[in-house]
């Protein structure tokens, strides 16, 4: 998905939690490296984070949760890509997600998971180096 | 509405709490004995001036720090005791500490190796590694700092009767890597008459062994000016069982006695008072123990000022480490046990430590794994820098409660100096089993205070539930006595043994005169003399003293 | 030889040492940007009066602790936070809590709970259970305090968008035990400006959802004397970001705005004002945490007598609970967390707070298990019974530094509260969105000075090593479907006329001006589920949708 310009990020809170210090720091650091972010606020269902998604064009999905639900909520996420063509989306996470966890969530196309005490620096690293991919 | 006077709040707004309400205790006491107000205010404090009680951190009479900026400059040294089984196993650790950030390095010895018998002798039988290394000779101290340069790190070594014999080792190990001598920088414990009061380490009867103290002292003084040519510890009375005003009195009664014999040696005091360092507890009472770390440097202060007549303020500084307590860890419910050190590391650094150890949370059990360790020293971590416990100099100061128990403590523990004093000072006294004896009824009462419940112990006498079997325990194996024997065997049978016949007797010779050991201990261990061979040398001229009981 | 003034100190005594060998830092701050001298002594104090700004324990302006003993008359309520999974898995935690010798329970309720949907709402997919027990009508909540009887213990319910519906179920369960309701002692959050600024579980906009407190507070005022109705929270302004100045302007600024919503209804002040309670949080700094919770008596004494003319002493008492920092745990090393924890409990402690959760060591990782909730427990219990820090009322009273450091964050702390009031208030202050770019300032600025190891976190970005593995707690999908289950049972087994007709008298209470809590005992007494009166409600006040700021 190499592309021309700036790299496009939603950075999307899926499920009913509110805590969203983590996103919004994200959402920050990523537009300071020169990322263009959409942030959506919270309560999203996966539905509204594809729609979202496939209106603004965006090269990379961050999703949020610390509520627990992610092993029901991100897959959805990542299908509802897939079926409306965005399957390249580059779709990471971020939150309170056990490390066990996290084979189940690649296997279901969450390309990375970044827990609690991640640098910035290495979400940065780690969308710049898949996006030139 | 509000109150005027303490006496008039008592009357108008507590009383009538505690009549609606009783109070959880009939009285709040320390664990020394001193009676707790329910709060402090500046009546209590009346006599009270800031320039003479207090002063500013870095000048007499030292309450506040004895650095002007403490942990502002420089963290204090995270400092963990560490060593079992072998050399090998040892040094590995200490190379695992290092790269965990520990900034110093703090060796436990075996029994045998402080008691001054070799791996081989029948009575080290069972106990080889097992509370420290083992160290026969210079040999297994080459292993032991292994790729460890002694001109970086500075290295506490918990040794006493032996003292000058693994300072000899160290000094020699230093030479052999190229340290000049004046580079080195660390402490020995060194202090003997703790040991009669309370450790049990000694080897010889209580004059020979201050001679040997103040050997050290003087040797120092002249060839490493950077040593601590001991460390006076309260640590151990305080285990025994002691008060914590008793830990203050008992210990500065002994660093005068210490003072006094170098003095008589005829050392200067300002020679050699600034390398006198301290060894103390924190313990479980919060504020007792912070207030009892600012009295002792007040008290100190005093003393070698107006005592002893010391002119240089680097001999008014009582400068000390601190371990967290050992002996309030439980066997039960392990994690408690991180709850209980982080409070005494808290303790120790709100009272301006120079340097701390804090105990793993299995240390009840077997020496500490790594991971228990790793939590250890993370621990003193966080306080350091997530904390910033450091931030500020002496934080509690001008606390009404802080500053008032400071002054009680201080008063307590200098009547303590005062009755010593009366018996003729700290040796006479042990001869006699006088703080012996004042140590096993402090500790008598507390047992019986907590087996009465009086006294909490969460998860012991309340709060017990079952509890998660810790794993990972180190376990020293007999292998390490077998090898032990076996180098201390080949050791014997490879080295210039007509060498060590000659340094050993020349020992003898400056051991039955009045001329300073230190010299001819560092030819007998550079001649892979072994620990025991030395000490039998030393126990034919000294003899040995039983223990002075007392029941 | 020895100084006699502090700069006389500072040229003789400190600066040939600091430069000989310099300092750690260029500067030392506090979280809040206080910058802090080396030592401070009498000099730092020279407007000090010890009767005005201190005060006994006891007094306005309760300085040193809202009682005259504090812990020597009884230990805080040890009140650990736990709620997960189903009623009947989280009635098995509170009996174990309250047989390891806790004293309250806290309920955490899971999120379509706090935002008003039932278990079957397809909004509530994945999440049911998951932060909290599941709470879709009164049998739910019969079976969470079932064999708990609920004159023995204190209760306190963190919620908020629907904390109305709930503590109408709770006045239920009392009434079906037989009790009168002047025996429940408890606490409600019930504090919905802070989840516009930082939490999120809101529903309805600020002014129906003020409306609701107003009711709650009468209610209470009237019914439940013992009953905290309200606890206004800097907690989750403070996880969300926020520094320790900005968690008392704007949390008390949250109470100003509460209060003059109460008083606008008609109630005297001394009638409510002295059942408000607080939630704060206590982070890492040690004595800025300290400092914060004296600062805060103060300044809510000054607010309560002189702003708003309160007369009852007890109107003027600042009372809180405390969490320690969330934020402050690391998934890296989780052992560290409880060094962490006790430094945390031991800030709140000297700080004279009411009541007390601890964090638990796996937090960073899952809900707490069985294991690190009693280890929690154990810390306060050590605090408690072992470190003697009970024994004397404010100990750090009197202290150069902290009383430095109190009148500092005071001072800060109005400040913001003034730039609230400018604004016209808390709540139009949030509609500008300007609390939550504030916050929002302050944690990008945080995050930053920790991934350039200016401000270390050990442990992940500095002295990192290997974790050890450790158990975790899991919430099964057969929570939710159960919980489905459960529900479809409900709606067929009930009486549902009854509970239409509720639902309609709702309505028009809601309409119209009158206090909606009988009508909610009623919906909740005929089994009326939460969401279904949260749909009546939405209908009636409309939602809220987010204050959006980036």
């Amino acid at each position: 998905m190499a592309k021309q310009g700036k790299i496009r990020v939603l950075i999307a809170k899926p499920g009913l939690d509110g805590h969203d210090r983590g996103a919004k720091v994200v959402a920050r650091a990523l537009r300071d490296a020169g990322m263009e972010v959409i942030y959506s606020g919270i309560r999203q269902t996966p539905e509204m984070i594809v729609e979202a998604a496939v209106q603004e064009d965006v090269d990379v999905v961050g999703l949020s949760i610390l509520s627990g639900a992610h092993l029901e909520l991100l897959p959805l996420v990542t299908k509802g890509l897939k079926k409306k063509g965005r399957g390249d989306a580059l779709v990471i996470a971020g939150g309170i997600i056990p490390e066990d966890d996290v084979p189940a969530l690649q296997q279901a196309g969450v390309k990375a998971v970044f827990g609690p005490g991640a640098p910035t620096k290495d979400i940065i690293d780690f969308i710049k180096k898949e996006s030139a991919k | 509405m509000t109150s005027k006077t303490k006496q008039e709040w008592r009357e108008g707004c507590l009383a009538p709490v505690i009549k609606r309400s009783p109070e959880r205790q009939d009285k709040f006491e320390t664990t020394s004995g001193i009676e707790l107000d329910t709060v402090y205010t500046p009546e209590d404090l009346v006599d009270f001036r800031y320039v003479r009680d207090l002063g500013y951190p870095g000048e007499y009479p030292f309450t506040r720090g004895v650095q002007p900026n403490m942990y502002r400059g420089r963290i204090w040294t995270i400092r963990q005791y560490a060593g079992f089984g072998s050399a090998e196993e040892t040094n590995q650790r200490y190379r695992y500490l290092l790269e965990q950030g520990q900034t110093g390095l703090s060796v436990a010895f075996d029994l045998p190796t402080q008691i001054g018998y070799d791996s081989d002798y029948p009575q080290a039988k069972g106990e080889v590694g097992k509370v420290g290394v083992a160290i026969d000779s210079l040999q297994d101290i080459e292993t032991l700092f292994q790729g460890i340069p002694l001109g970086k790190v500075s290295t506490s070594m918990t040794i006493n009767a032996t003292a000058p014999v693994l300072l000899a080792m160290y000094i020699a190990l230093g030479k052999k890597q190229g340290v000049d001598p004046s580079k080195l920088e660390g402490t020995v414990q060194n202090d003997i008459l703790k040991e009669y009061i309370a450790r049990g380490t000694h080897i010889f009867p209580p004059r020979p062994s201050m001679r040997l103290t103040t050997d050290i002292f003087a040797y120092c003084a002249k060839n490493i000016p950077r040593w601590n040519t001991i460390s006076i510890s309260g640590y151990h009375i305080r285990e025994a069982g002691s008060t914590a005003a008793q830990e203050i009195g008992f210990t500065l009664a002994n660093g005068i006695a210490y003072a006094k014999a170098a003095i008589d040696a005829g050392l200067e005091v300002d020679s050699f008072a600034p390398r006198l360092s301290f060894f103390f507890n924190s313990h479980v009472n919060f504020f007792e123990e912070i207030a009892k770390f600012r009295a002792a440097r007040r008290l100190w202060a005093k003393i070698m000022k107006e005592r002893f007549g010391a002119k240089d303020s680097r001999s008014w500084m009582l400068r000390f480490h601190t371990q967290t307590a050992g002996c309030s860890l439980t066997a039960q419910q392990p994690y408690n046990n991180i709850v209980r050190t982080t409070l005494q590391g808290l303790a120790a650094t709100l009272g301006s430590t120079q340097s701390l150890h804090t105990n793993s949370f299995d240390e009840a059990y077997a020496p500490p794994s790594e991971e228990a360790v790793t939590v250890a020293v993370r621990t003193q971590q966080i306080l350091a820098h997530e904390n910033d416990i450091g931030n500020v100099v002496d934080p509690l100061g001008g606390s009404y409660y802080i500053e008032y128990l400071t002054n009680e403590l201080e008063n307590k523990a200098s009547e303590y100096i005062a009755k010593i004093d009366n018996l003729g000072g700290a040796v006479v006294a042990i001869e006699q089993g006088y703080q012996q004896r004042e140590i096993q009824d402090a500790s008598y009462s507390y047992q019986r205070e907590v087996e009465s419940g009086q006294r909490a112990v969460v998860g012991v006498n309340k709060f017990v539930s079952p509890y998660p079997k810790i794993t990972g325990l180190i376990r020293v194996k007999p292998e390490v006595e077998k090898r032990q024997r076996e180098r201390l065997a080949q050791l014997k049978k490879e080295r210039d043994n007509s060498k060590v016949s000659q340094t050993l007797r020349c020992l003898e010779d400056v051991a039955r005169g009045k001329d300073n050991t230190m010299p001819a201990f560092l030819e007998c261990v550079e001649a892979y003399a072994t620990l025991g061979e030395i000490c039998d040398v030393l126990r034919k001229i000294f003899g040995t003293q039983r223990e002075f009981l007392v029941f | 030889m020895t100084s006699k003034t502090k700069q006389e100190w500072r040229e003789n005594c400190l600066a040939p040492v600091v430069k000989r060998s310099p300092e750690r830092q260029n500067k030392f701050e506090t979280t809040s940007d206080i910058e802090l001298d080396t030592v401070y002594t009498s000099e730092d104090l020279t407007g000090f009066d010890y009767l005005e700004d201190s005060g006994y324990p006891g007094e306005y302006p309760f300085t040193r602790g809202v009682q005259p003993n504090m812990y020597r008359g009884r230990i805080w309520t040890m009140r650990q936070y736990a709620g997960f999974g189903s009623a009947e898995e989280t009635n098995q935690r509170y009996r174990y809590l309250l047989q390891e010798g806790q004293s309250g329970l806290s309920v955490a309720f899971d999120l379509p709970t706090q935002i008003g949907y039932d278990s079957d709402h397809p909004l509530a997919r994945g999440e049911v259970g998951k932060v909290g027990v599941a709470v879709n009508s009164l049998q739910d909540m019969e079976i969470i305090f079932d064999g708990i009887s609920l004159d023995r213990i204190s209760t306190s319910m963190t919620i908020n968008a629907t904390c109305a519906p709930i503590l109408a179920m709770y006045i239920a369960v009392a009434k079906k035990q037989g009790l009168a309701l002047d025996k429940l002692d408890g606490t409600t959050q019930n504090d919905i400006l802070k989840e516009y600024i930082a939490r999120g579980t809101y529903i309805f906009p600020p002014k129906p959802s003020i409306r609701l407190i107003a009711d709650t507070a009468a209610y209470c005022s009237k019914y439940l004397p013992r009953w905290n109705y309200i606890n206004i929270a800097g907690y989750h302004i403070r996880e969300a970001g926020a520094t320790a100045t900005q968690e008392i302007g704007f949390t008390l600024a949250d109470a100003i705005e509460y209060v003059k919503a109460i008083v606008d209804t008609g109630l005297d002040v001394d009638s409510f004002a002295p059942r408000i309670s607080f939630i704060f949080q206590t982070h890492n700094n040690f004595f800025e945490e300290i400092a914060k919770l004296r600062a805060l008596r103060r300044l809510w004494a000054k607010i309560m007598k002189e702003r708003f003319g309160a007369k009852n002493p007890r109107s003027w008492m600042f009372r809180t609970h405390i969490q320690t920092g969330g934020v402050t745990l690391t998934s890296q090393q989780p052992m560290n967390n409880i060094a962490r924890a006790t430094v945390q409990a031991l800030a709140a402690v000297l700080g004279g707070i009411q009541s007390l959760a601890v964090s638990c060591y796996d937090e960073g990782h899952c809900i707490p298990t069985e294991e690190s909730v009693r280890q929690s427990l154990r810390l306060q219990q050590i605090l408690a019974y072992e470190s003697g820090v009970t024994d004397v009322v404010d100990p750090l009273g009197g202290s150069y530094y902290i009383e430095w450091l109190t009148d500092e964050l005071e001072k800060r702390g109005a400040e913001y509260i003034a730039k609230i009031d400018s604004l016209g208030g808390a709540a139009a202050a949030i509609e500008q969105g300007y609390q939550q770019k504030e916050i929002q300032e302050s944690s990008y600025r945080y995050q930053k000075e920790i991934e350039s190891g200016q401000r270390i976190v050990v442990g992940i970005n500095k002295f990192i090593s290997p974790s050890p593995k450790i158990t975790l707690l899991r919430v099964g999908p057969e929570v939710e479907i159960n919980q489905k289950n459960k529900l479809a049972k409900l709606k067929k087994n009930r009486d549902n006329t009854k509970v239409n007709q509720t639902l309609k008298r709702l309505e028009n209470v809601a309409q119209n001006n009158d206090n909606t809590m009988p009508a909610f005992l009623e919906c909740v007494e005929a089994y009326a589920t939460l969401g279904e009166m949260c749909d009546v409600l939405r209908n009636v006040f409309s939602t809220q949708r987010e204050f959006l700021v980036v």
